[in-house]
């Protein structure tokens, strides 16, 4: 099938679809403190995407039951809201989201710390948070598929973490998943060259410990198999004759993504 | 949402080779190239190459041979000559 490569058209109603997803997820981050439940920041993101008429991506696909994941501490993605979970001061949340709107997708992720957090996690934040940023600087035309994942690989483990394998990133359009799939490894100068029409979304999932993850038993949460803690950032981002165009977060925005 | 990394390799995906249609032919003419139009059973003349394993050892194929051709379920038109009959 290949890469599926959208007009200026379809970026724009992409865009769209990630201004909700931007609007949402920075709601949220303003919501995360100490004794906020997982399925309180669940209905606030079900709730703006009705008033945006936005069709949440999540909840159906696969079954997932949710809008939201919230991802805390050693979990790696794909953690289920819930009434019974309560935010604790050091936590870190990660928090994924994405809609549809219009029939077109975009997915995005950010992970915060929940009041003051111990140093080792403040820095697991901040190295995942740039380990995107030096991603999305290689979505250009004329690079390949795995310069992306190489850069990933290449911050994070410069700084002593790890990445996971098992999950990747992932091409997105009409559909939430579609080619290629975006190893966060990788040599560099492997895989299909960028061209302008591409969106990827680009998700680092980066490990204090071990890069090994296993599923619990709802099926859905990930969690490191040491149970140390992982951080989670992601955009949607399309590749444009000037470089990377970030379509879940605001146009004018510079600086780093999250 | 992250997705499952899943190589589509190991799951045997891109299968059209199980796929093939393969049917006895006649050559009625070489073209260049190793191409040969050939006549199907069903009097349909289909386009047909010379495949790589034929080539490699060598094998000749002249107008009036019979062969096997396997079609792509893709395009009925195209197909590969796997077998040359005595």
């Amino acid at each position: 099938m290949g890469i599926i490569l959208k007009s200026k058209l379809e970026l724009e109603k992409m865009y769209r679809a990630g201004q909700v997803v931007w609007e949402v997820l920075s709601e949220l981050r303003g919501m995360v403190k100490p004794g906020v439940t997982t399925m309180d920041l669940e209905q606030v993101a079900a709730r703006r995407s009705s008033e945006h008429r936005a069709r949440p991506a999540f909840k159906g696909y696969m079954g997932y039951p949710c809008v939201l994941c919230t991802s805390i501490n050693e979990e790696v993605v794909h953690g289920i809201p819930s009434p019974k979970r309560k935010l604790v001061e050091g936590d870190i949340i990660s928090l994924d989201f994405g809609v549809s709107v219009d029939g077109y997708f975009a997915d995005a992720a950010v992970t915060v710390p929940v009041g003051r957090v111990p140093a080792g996690k403040a820095k697991l934040l901040e190295v995942t948070r740039d380990s995107l940023d030096r991603a999305i600087e290689m979505v250009r035309p004329g690079n390949r598929l795995s310069d992306i994942s190489h850069a990933v690989e290449s911050w994070t483990t410069r700084h002593g973490f790890s990445v996971v394998r098992e999950f990747v990133g992932h091409g997105i359009g009409t559909k939430m998943h579609e080619e290629p799939q975006l190893p966060n490894f990788g040599e560099p100068g492997r895989g299909p060259r960028l061209e302008p029409g591409m969106v990827l979304a680009i998700e680092p999932m980066v490990n204090t410990g071990t890069a090994e993850v296993e599923v619990q038993a709802d099926k859905w949460t990930a969690v490191t198999h040491d149970r140390q803690p992982s951080a989670h950032f992601e955009h949607t981002v399309a590749v444009t004759s000037n470089g990377p165009w970030i379509l879940t977060r605001p146009k004018e925005m510079t600086g780093p993504s999250w | 949402m992250a997705k499952r990394e899943n190589d589509k390799k190991k799951s045997g995906e891109g299968n059209s080779k199980e796929d093939a249609i393969e049917v006895m032919a006649t050559v009625i003419e070489p073209l260049p190239n190793a191409m040969f139009r050939v006549e199907l059973e069903n009097k349909h003349q289909v386009l047909a190459h010379i495949s790589g394993k034929m080539r490699k050892n060598f094998i000749r194929i002249l107008a009036g041979d019979k062969v096997a051709v396997e079609l792509s379920p893709y395009d009925l038109t195209r197909g590969r000559i796997t077998y040359r009959y005595k």
